[in-house]
């Protein structure tokens, strides 16, 4: 694929990437275990924590965040004040220009040379590294998934766990590559190298850069949940730390983070807690041991306000947990998250993909559902992604992206269906169609298994039927029918049946 | 399932002029056509206590996206409310409200059988009243099918604009019916059954499909028996 995973040429077809991943038995596995793991855990801890008041939880954090929403204007205000009031500089960028123009300001105002990164999913958005690559920064995603992907040369797909689609002997390779390590897959010494390429980095760092869990409005701190402590290391040891957050991550107080916080990591990685979860208001003060001089903080906006409008807004309340990812049957199936083409992937980036960049450019987004919900039980903010799938595919029809040969075939569907007589008619005609079509084309090879029934299976359909087919055989209709019945028991024309 | 509500008593009513509720419409964007279709659903059925059907799926397309349909109107928004509010799928209306024991009833089904959990059963909000259901019933052997929760593909047009992927899908459904041994695959939404039975019968897994209806006027006698291929 020489095209870039996450930032494909426009309009983006979704099928030859998924055909692919189809074909890889290995990805395939890697995706199944680890989300379908994932997932189960998630149930498990959640109903061991929550039990019977875990759909009210969900549903509590649902309403914090859409009340946040509600009211984004103060509570952001609010935040900016006190994050100015504890000392931090705060930034508004409209959109992912300005927001790496602003990056690139600072470093370049400090003289940065090297950059420890933890990860940020809003820079990934937002394209920042290149940006301050072509200045000279050099710089190094130091969470442990990311830095791999960086090394190899990849793309994050899944937001939470971005090397879910690598084992480690791809690990192996890029490390005895691309940093002369000794070729090993023993998970710990792995992971031991990459230590001790990160120590020597952070050492010599002069800007750290971190996204942010949580913004929270009453103290202007930034919430940062981690596994690997890279982003206390990230932010602590160099002399300017820059926050790039979304304007959607904030919550009103600290005590609403207590509902987060018991909700995030399980929803996440079916874990009780983050290992680090760290807090920082502003830059170090004088009785500080540690801490960066300079605290910047950059609230970016990059269509985010055009979703806040009101049957969208509910997507903003998403903390990024990837449940819904984990949860999702067609994510599995595609080979993660590089199918869809995009930085966010899985159920949440089907829908705010298209919304961030025109659905005319992700046609099959909305479309390569099932809308089975398993997303929608997974969301530990309770945001109702099936209908949003839906509403999407409203407008692909309102905005005339759904194909037009599609739209009369809907219209006319309908129309029969509201004509009592022509539903009939039609009925009649499906089932005289596909049961000659059964007699003619297959009953000879596949019509061996017969029953009172009468089963026959056709294994090829022309025309639209060929979808069906190609990975299913379908059964003709039996030769009577419910409505047959019915008026054979000759209970008045109408309506009642017959007693017991 | 007339027979079987006919068997408990109850009278039985069907309105020859309904047809479809209007989910395809729906999923797929077509609102302006779902909402007439769901106006037709609203009187046909108007004046009738009770609406049952056998399948999940519709039952959640009158219970979730009626009232949706018609947020422009509070008249048609409250009618769209009161036909959800009386509309259940079959089992629902079995074991929540009417609380049927039918092993109290004599029901026997000697076999084998598994169970499709789908998806529109956990959009209305059912858990394992089938299962439960099944253990009632005298002679049946019950076969837990691993990974339960997963969608088993189908999704309307879903499953013939992305073959691949709801192939994929699909097959996964397959092994883990093929795993349980059954002979009988209870599934009660029409849709995934001819999805899993279509991928059943390509993939050479020999196996009946039925809904909860039949298996329960089998049980009772009330009609006969059907080993394959249904
Ligand atoms: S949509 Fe919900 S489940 Fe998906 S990542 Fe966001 S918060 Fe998590």
């Amino acid at each position: 694929m020489t095209e870039h995973p996450l930032h494909p040429r426009l309009p983006f077809d979704m099928k030859p990437r998924a055909a692919l991943a189809a074909e890889d038995a290995l990805l395939q596995q890697f995706i199944f275990t680890a989300t379908h793991e994932k997932d189960r855990g998630r149930v498990r801890v959640c109903q061991r924590a929550f039990g019977e008041r875990y759909d009210a939880l969900r549903g509590l954090a649902g309403a914090i965040k859409q009340h946040t929403l509600d009211h984004l204007d103060s509570y952001l205000e609010r935040f900016i004040d006190r994050a100015e009031a504890a000392g931090a500089r705060v930034h508004f960028a409209a959109d992912a220009e300005q927001a790496n123009a602003i990056g690139a300001r600072i470093a370049e105002a400090h003289g940065c040379r090297l950059c420890v990164k933890s990860k940020s999913m809003v820079t990934e958005e937002t394209g920042l590294v290149p940006v301050l690559e072509r200045l000279g920064v050099e710089v190094v995603e130091t969470d442990l998934g990311e830095f791999i992907i960086q090394l190899d040369h990849d793309a994050p797909s899944h937001i939470v766990t971005p090397m879910i689609h690598k084992d480690r002997r791809s690990v192996a390779r890029a490390f005895v590559r691309e940093l002369g390590a000794e070729y090993t897959e023993d998970p710990e010494r792995l992971t031991r190298i990459a230590r001790e390429h990160m120590r020597t980095k952070y050492r010599r760092a002069d800007l750290g850069i971190s996204g942010a869990n949580f913004l929270v409005a009453e103290t202007g701190s930034i919430v940062l949940c981690t596994n690997e402590g890279n982003a206390d290391f990230s932010v602590s040891g160099p002399p300017v730390h820059v926050v790039f957050a979304g304007i959607e991550k904030v919550v009103p107080a600290l005590r609403h983070l207590a509902v987060f916080l018991k909700l995030l990591a399980r929803s996440a990685t079916a874990q009780e807690q983050t290992v680090y979860t760290t807090i920082i208001t502003g830059p170090r003060r004088p009785a500080d041991h540690d801490g960066p001089g300079e605290v910047h903080v950059v609230l970016v906006d990059n269509g985010r306000t055009e979703i806040l409008r009101a049957p969208t807004r509910e997507l903003l309340r998403c903390i990024r947990c990837g449940a819904c990812l984990n949860a999702c049957p067609v994510y599995r199936k595609v080979g993660g998250g590089h199918a869809y083409g995009a930085v966010y992937s899985g159920p949440i980036g089907a829908v705010i993909t298209p919304l961030f960049k025109g659905i005319e450019n992700y046609p099959d987004l909305p479309r390569a559902s099932s809308l089975c919900g398993a997303c929608f039980e997974a969301c530990p903010v309770k945001i109702d992604l099936p209908r949003q799938l839906v509403w999407l595919r409203r407008e692909s029809v309102e905005q005339k992206v759904t194909r037009w040969r599609e739209r009369l075939m809907y219209r006319l569907w309908a129309a029969t269906l509201e004509r009592p007589w022509a539903f009939g008619l039609a009925r009649f005609l499906q089932r005289w169609l596909l049961r000659w079509r059964a007699r003619s084309r297959d009953s000879g090879s596949q019509g061996q298994r017969e029953s009172p029934l009468d089963p026959r299976w056709m294994t090829a359909l022309p025309g639209p039927g060929r979808g069906w087919t190609e990975c299913r055989d379908l059964l003709a209709p039996p030769s009577g029918t419910f409505r047959k019945w019915w008026r054979s028991r000759g209970r008045g024309a109408e309506s009642k049946g017959g007693g017991p | 399932m007339v027979k079987v509500l006919e068997f408990l008593g109850h009278e039985v009513v069907f309105p020859r002029r309904q047809t479809c509720c209007g989910q395809p419409m729906y999923n797929n964007g077509f609102h302006g056509e779902a909402r007439a279709l769901a106006r037709r659903m609203i009187d046909v059925f108007e004046g009738h206590e009770t609406v049952v059907t056998p399948s999940a799926s519709c039952a959640a397309m009158v219970r979730k996206h009626y009232a949706e349909l018609f947020a422009g109107s509070d008249t048609e928004r409250r009618r769209a409310e009161q036909l959800a509010a009386r509309t259940f799928e079959f089992v629902e209306l079995l074991t929540k409200v009417l609380e049927v024991d039918f092993r109290a009833l004599g029901a026997r089904w000697p076999g084998s059988a598994t169970y499709h959990y789908s998806c529109h059963s956990r959009d209305i909000g059912l858990t394992d009243e089938t299962i439960r259901l099944l253990s009632r019933i005298d002679g049946l052997e019950y076969r837990p099918l691993e990974r339960l929760e997963q969608c088993c593909g189908f999704g309307g047009t879903f499953a013939i604009n992305y073959p691949r992927i709801s192939g994929e899908i699909v097959r996964d459904k397959v092994a883990c019916i093929a795993k349980t041994g059954a002979g009988t695959v209870i599934c009660s939404d029409a849709g995934c059954a001819l999805n899993i039975a279509g991928a059943c019968h390509r993939l050479g897994v020999d196996v009946a499909f039925k809904s909860a209806a039949e298996l329960l006027a089998e049980g009772l006698g009330l009609l006969a028996r059907v080993e394959r291929g249904a």
